[in-house]
């Protein structure tokens, strides 16, 4: 459980890290190391060198503007779910970040590692999609900004091109009679998640995000109703997982059908 | 091989060594700090879970190079002159454990968590105590023996 050999580098500003990114052909980026670590220490990659982002001020503030709240990428996932300025604005993104893996887990892992490394079963990816937030990425030619529901591609696979860094995430403020939940499934507490689903109801009616069903997170809107049983029926009929030996796929459509249910009876009963 | 600091308990440590090196491996091994536990080196037992500037961390999860400027802590920090913290003292009492083996790991996770949150509830408490995997007590010992350290404190 020891990684392969890599050269380390920690650069002091964003510049120059991106300088070291097209520069060494076989780099990964480090920030929390929450998903990294675990999987060089499996030898499952093996990167020529890791370009520690940790020594980059300023990328991990969380504030609001302009109808936006905006999270810079090296923001560990413990400060976004206990911020108040996301509780406020944002409170699909705080119980999300709070339901990611173990207390230690939280306080090192990070927005912009999570929605790079591109689980499917991650909560942050899923949350992103449902409310389509805007990925800000830095390259050499300066930022591009891109939907969330554009950014995710497959498993594992982002428009992240190989020569940019995410930098921060805008998520749009919740309106003021917008409810929300977010409600998961895991074997254990921390384990990954089998299915977990992103609600929000507003004026528009109800978005679902659903996660771990698919290669990405999957988006449903425009139901017609927010009949909790009726939804949740028709969204389990719109999921098809892949058959797995440990998870059948019944099992997980039952999952979503279950707690889309509880999601929006949590959004509807809320005050 | 690359030579960098490590501040840990306060102490300075000068370690050579290889990029690669995991946080749990030179604390063990160059730092002789063996009070920090290995268990699965890959974040899922919380056997060397250690203080990274006041916040839990698992050592095995981080190179030990990144390390370089920030400040370490671990179990051998806990006991000060001879004296447990209340949280140990606690787990004593109690029968919170049995091998040791998860011990030093669940104690610096609790010791960051009641520092944020002094009067957790049960709930909350085994929330947190899942990240710290023990084969021996069935963990109602530690949950009372946590819960105990916070009424007192």
């Amino acid at each position: 459980m020891k990684p392969a050999p890599f050269r380390y580098h920690r650069p002091g500003s964003l510049a120059e890290a991106l300088a070291l990114l097209s520069q060494l052909g076989d780099a990964k980026l480090i920030a929390g190391g929450q998903s990294l670590a675990p999987m060089m220490n499996m030898r499952l990659v093996s990167p020529a060198a890791l370009i520690d982002l940790n020594g980059i001020a300023g990328l991990d503030g969380i504030s609001e503007r302009n109808g936006f709240v905006e999270i810079g990428a090296l923001a560990r996932h413990h400060a976004v779910a206990n911020s108040s300025v996301v509780k406020t604005h944002c409170p699909l993104l705080a119980q999300a970040a709070g339901a990611i893996g173990h207390y230690a887990i939280r306080a090192r892992g990070t927005l912009g590692g999570s929605l790079a490394h591109a689980d499917p079963a991650a909560q942050l990816p899923l949350v992103a999609a449902t409310l389509n937030a805007e990925i800000v990425l830095a390259g050499k030619r300066g930022e591009r900004r891109i939907a969330a529901r554009d950014f995710f591609v497959s498993l594992m696979s982002t428009a992240l091109a190989p020569d940019e860094i995410i930098v921060a995430a805008r998520f749009p403020k919740s309106a003021p009679r917008e409810r929300c939940a977010y409600t998961q499934f895991s074997r254990r507490t921390g384990d990954f998640a089998l299915v977990g689903v992103a609600c929000t109801l507003g004026s528009d009616g109800l978005t679902l995000g659903i996660g771990g069903v698919e290669d990405k997170p999957l988006v449903f809107a425009d139901f017609g109703t927010t009949d909790a049983a009726s939804v949740a029926h028709a969204v389990r009929e719109r999921v098809s997982p892949a058959e797995n030996p440990r998870v059948p796929a019944v099992f997980r459509k039952e999952l979503v059908e279950i707690l889309t249910r509880r999601a929006i009876q949590q959004c509807t009963s809320s005050n | 091989m690359y030579e960098f600091e490590l501040k840990v308990n306060g102490e300075r440590y000068v370690v050579r060594a290889e990029p690669r090196k995991l946080l749990s491996d030179v604390l063990r091994e160059d730092c002789r700090l063996t009070g920090t536990h290995v268990g699965c080196e890959h974040g899922v037992c919380g056997a060397c879970t250690v203080l990274v500037d006041g916040k839990p961390a698992r050592a095995c999860l981080v190179y030990a190079p990144q390390m370089e400027g920030h400040e370490i802590t671990t179990i051998e920090a806990v006991a000060k002159d001879g004296k447990l913290s209340p949280l140990q003292q606690a787990l004593h009492e109690a029968h919170g454990l049995q091998c040791g083996f998860c011990t030093a790991g669940i104690v610096m996770t609790f010791e960051a968590y009641l520092k944020e949150n002094p009067r957790p509830t049960e709930a909350e408490v085994r929330e947190v105590l899942a990240g710290n995997l023990c084969r021996c007590t069935g963990y109602h010992n530690i949950v009372r023996a946590i819960l105990d350290a916070a009424a007192k404190a």
